[in-house]
């Protein structure tokens, strides 16, 4: 009895979690997969006929969005690796013992409402607003400069938005780094920078690429900010979807572009996984 | 780094010795700030260690011998004082630019780099050629015996691996000292008896001088050609194994090195060489007077358990003789362990050697006879 409840155990733990993938995950894909592939109209209702035309129309027509949504999503990536990276450094290693007072602060702003937040930054860029009013005023710069409606602003709202997701993992990664192996490196006669080069990057590599995963993929599918600090030629492939679905209630265009967004994000992943060597990155950071 | 200057300090440090000294501590000082209090880790600490000795920093945790090692490293800068290597003054020389290596507690290796790549890190920082790289580690690697396991990382290995490459890591470098952090501490007591041999045997190979930093007095004991003791950030005595164990400096260094027992009283008289204690009716303890004892005068002594003889019957002969009751009986294999309480409520312990048989001399609550020979008793200053 008791062997047959110990064989037991393993799915009996497994089977809240797996529930919840089905419910939520699993059911909404299949339905989605079958709105992709059906034809009409919201009046007459849609019907299953197994048609790819969505796709390719879906495509057709807004692959200058989908282009545009990969790209702002790896331009706000970047710009968060290049901000996050010195301030996780920096909380890791000179934090003392007031590391987890850095890291409330950096998390402080965020217990807000994300698309509050959003909007505070329309508030404060917008054109005769906290930030341009006064320099235009001043003369500094130009009435008609502007910095909502550009990719910029859409970048830039994107790369704030996601940061501490960028900064907690390469936090972690830095943070397990074990001081003696750095000055390991020094009596190893390794100067700072070579130290950093050889010792302290690649250990946080783990960390890095966890943070792109966690920013990249929300980042991309992202339509809050294209809609708050974009105007009409920065929208994103999330703003087309939210429209079919919600305004023009064209299911089947909208599922097939969620689709084709997903499959786009899984090959990227793969590819960058591939490419920087996954095996060895997660070898690591299961150490 | 590679030049020796004999420096003006050199000779006043090591007087009469012909070469340098490797190492050499003088009058260092190391003082931290925690929690706005000054600490003195290293409260003045002078010594000198010859090229090719295997020299050991010992002592309870925080005593101020890692720190003191740090120093010779370049991980910490010390408050005061000087450190010379070869006779060059080192004091303010950052870690990688000074000649000697590291074997840290706990290895730190590389995870992220396998076996090959971790013994070569030093060796690819000095831009050594990369046939020699190659020639070198793997020699080193055959010196520690893992050739073969070049592509292994770390946490793929058992912990006496690890331990033996993060030796060949250092070693690869030809350092002209070596720097060891309580290197066997993580390893289990087999393993750290193999490991101590056969770091005795590299060091004999490779002729570096080794410090050697451990808290345990055993493995202290067994490698060292000269041992610091350390206490409280001073050195309590700087001398040979032997010389420690049979002839400690201080309280403390009797207690810290072995077992020992503790006595004190007052000379009772001196006849020629031995000055006699009384401790109680028929108790007495004798002690070389060496001149230096004199009577009414207060002595501390101390007596190592293997030198103390129990039996049932008075002993007889001019010995030191004191009476107690066997408060407690261990048997350990090779010896069996008494502690014996005296009048006075001091509690002995006695060893004694299992040679003939197996069989207990005494038993709880045996009153016995403890005896040892005037020359066991040695007065501490």
């Amino acid at each position: 009895m008791s062997r047959l409840r110990a064989s037991l155990t393993p799915y009996a733990l497994l089977f809240p979690g797996t529930l919840w993938l089905a419910i939520f995950f699993v059911i909404p894909t299949v339905v989605m997969l079958s709105l992709s592939l059906q034809s009409g109209d919201v009046v007459n209702g849609y019907a299953f006929t197994f048609n790819w035309h969505s796709y390719v129309d879906g495509i057709s027509t807004y692959h200058d969005q989908i282009i545009r949504s990969l790209v702002y999503g790896l331009a706000s990536t970047l710009i968060q690796i290049v901000i996050g990276f010195p301030v996780a450094y920096w909380i890791a290693f000179k934090g003392g013992s007031r590391k987890s007072v850095y890291l409330f602060m950096l998390l402080l702003p965020f217990l807000v409402s994300f698309v509050l937040r959003t909007i505070s930054w329309q508030f404060f860029l917008s054109d005769n607003g906290l930030l341009l009013g006064p320099l235009k005023s001043a003369g500094l710069v130009p009435q008609d400069f502007h910095i909502l409606a550009t990719s910029a602003a859409v970048i830039g709202g994107l790369a704030y938005n996601f940061l501490p997701f960028m900064i907690l993992p390469m936090y972690v990664a830095l943070e397990r780094i074990d001081p003696r192996v750095l000055e390991a490196a020094q009596d190893l006669y390794a100067s700072k920078a070579q130290t950093f080069l050889r010792v302290v990057l690649p250990l946080s590599l783990p960390g890095v690429f966890a943070g792109v995963l966690m920013t990249f993929v929300p980042a991309t599918s992202d339509y809050v900010n294209a809609s708050v600090l974009g105007g009409t030629s920065n929208t994103m492939v999330g703003n087309v979807i939210q429209n079919q679905f919600l305004i023009n209630q064209d299911y089947p265009t909208a599922s097939a572009l969620s689709f084709t967004l997903m499959a786009l994000l899984l090959v990227g992943i793969f590819a960058y996984a591939r490419a920087l060597g996954t095996e060895d990155v997660l070898e690591v950071a299961a150490r | 780094m590679t030049d020796i200057q004999a420096g003006p300090g050199a000779a006043v440090a090591a007087p009469g010795s012909v070469s340098v000294p490797a190492i050499e501590l003088d009058n260092v000082v190391k003082e931290y700030t925690s929690h706005g209090e000054v600490v003195r880790a290293v409260k003045g600490v002078s010594l000198a260690i010859a090229e090719g000795e295997f020299f050991s920093l010992l002592g309870p945790s925080g005593c101020g011998k890692t720190t003191s090692m740090r120093m010779i490293a370049g991980f910490e800068d010390p408050t005061q004082g000087v450190v010379r290597l070869h006779g060059e003054d080192v004091t303010h020389v950052p870690p990688n630019k000074r000649d000697i290596n590291m074997v840290f507690q706990s290895y730190a290796l590389f995870p992220h780099m396998n076996v090959w790549d971790n013994v070569a890190f030093g060796l690819r920082r000095k831009k050594v050629p990369d046939a020699e790289i190659t020639r070198r580690v793997g020699e080193i690697l055959e010196v520690v015996d893992l050739t073969g396991r070049e592509k292994r990382r770390p946490k793929e290995m058992s912990g006496g691996q690890q331990q033996r490459v993060a030796l060949a890591r250092a070693l690869v470098n030809r350092p002209r000292a070596l720097l060891l952090d309580e290197p066997l501490g993580a390893l289990d007591l087999k393993l750290r008896q193999a490991m101590q041999i056969e770091l005795k045997r590299i060091q004999r190979e490779v002729g570096i001088t080794f410090v050697y930093v451990t808290h345990d007095q055993s493995e202290a004991l067994t490698m060292s050609d000269r041992i610091a003791v350390m206490n409280d950030g001073l050195v309590e005595q700087l001398a040979e194994p032997r010389e420690i164990y049979e002839r400690p400096a201080s309280k403390f260094v009797a207690g810290f090195i072995g077992t020992s027992n503790l006595f004190s009283g007052t000379v009772q008289q001196v006849s020629g060489d031995t000055a006699v204690l009384a401790l109680g009716p028929s108790d007495r303890i004798l002690v070389p007077a060496d001149g230096a004892l004199s009577t009414g005068q207060a002595v501390d002594l101390t007596v190592r358990p293997e030198k103390i003889k129990l039996a049932k019957e008075q002993p007889e002969g001019d010995l030191s003789v004191v009476r107690g009751t066997v408060a407690e009986v261990v048997y350990l294999g090779t010896y069996n362990s008494y502690v014996v309480v005296l009048g006075d409520g001091a509690e002995i312990t006695v060893f004694e050697q299992n040679a003939n048989d197996s069989t207990i001399t005494a038993e709880r609550g045996d009153e016995v006879w403890l005896s040892w020979q005037p020359w066991h008793s040695y007065a501490l200053r």
